[in-house]
């Protein structure tokens, strides 16, 4: 099992979310984790952000860009 | 054929031979789905909304002239982005806007204020209120949005991708054409970047105790 600093935990957190750590990385990761306060709490807000992230509003093409298209579809399958 | 709203697009041998059949519902449902992330992408290499919606309205042209040709290498999706990446960064080119991949070191990492501070480690990460309020989760919206246009575009491009689309890791590297690595670094700069920006503003609008 690695051993991890604050600031050498925090870089990890991306990969760790993806499940792209090997298993002795991994169990250093939680190991740390549930020992430290303050970094389980930056992951809490590190989950916080991706779900903020997740929830843009959608974009939306322009009605006549969206016509325009659909008939070009259309004239290319008459 | 049913709706596809909100049940996802079927099989990808099912969406191209609809395609080049003709099938208005189908190419209507690939165009709803995929142009707001489309949009988002084209953003990070364009300079503006209207310069953003004609790089995905020439992907959509491409797309139709060339579905005749698709080979199936890749996902439709991931073919659709690529076009749509390739148009985009010549159209930046041309706007003078470019993004040199290949030395995406010299984003930087964005300062931490993270580190341990004079009350210990656990005051220096404070706790977030949650978004209850309407009016909270509007600002914070907006906060995000204006956080993305402020990463370096390689950071705006990976994390729009991941994070605000939806993408896999696997679809961002085939789409971008990135090492798994490159990818992770890229993602992980930009979180870290949106969520010390959010922590600011928490911060910012934290009630005195």
């Amino acid at each position: 099992m690695k051993r991890f600093t604050c600031d050498e935990l925090a870089e990890q957190l991306t990969a760790y979310l993806d499940d792209a750590l090997d298993q002795p990385t991994r169990a250093g990761v939680r190991a740390h984790l549930s020992g430290c306060e303050g970094c389980a709490r930056f992951l809490d807000q590190f989950r916080a952000t991706v779900r903020a992230l997740g929830d843009q509003p959608p974009e939306k093409l322009s009605a006549p860009v969206r016509d325009r298209l659909m008939s070009a579809f259309r004239e290319r399958h008459p | 054929m049913g709706s596809f709203e909100g049940g996802g697009l079927p099989p990808d041998d099912i969406v191209v031979s609809a395609l080049r059949a003709g099938d208005e519902e189908m190419f209507a449902a690939l165009l709803d789905t995929w142009s707001r992330g489309m949009l988002r992408v084209a953003r990070s290499y364009v300079s503006t909304d209207h310069s953003a919606e004609e790089v995905v309205q020439d992907t959509w042209l491409a797309v139709i002239d060339g579905i005749g040709a698709f080979e199936a290498r890749s996902s439709i999706k991931t073919w659709v982005y690529r076009i749509l990446v390739n148009t985009a960064k010549k159209r930046g080119v041309r706007e003078s806007r470019t993004l040199p991949w290949s030395a995406f070191e010299r984003d930087g990492a964005p300062p931490r204020e993270f580190g341990p501070s004079p009350d210990g480690r656990v005051g220096a990460v404070a706790a977030w209120p949650t978004p209850e309020g309407e009016a909270l989760a509007a600002e914070v919206r907006a906060l995000i949005a204006e956080a993305l246009g402020r990463l370096p575009p390689r950071q705006r491009v990976v994390i729009s991708l991941r994070d605000v689309e939806g993408c896999t890791s696997e679809e961002v590297c085939e789409i971008l054409e990135i090492s798994p690595a490159n990818q992770r670094v890229l993602l992980h700069r930009a979180r870290t970047a949106v969520r010390g920006w959010l922590a600011g503003y928490y911060e910012a609008v934290k009630q005195p105790e």
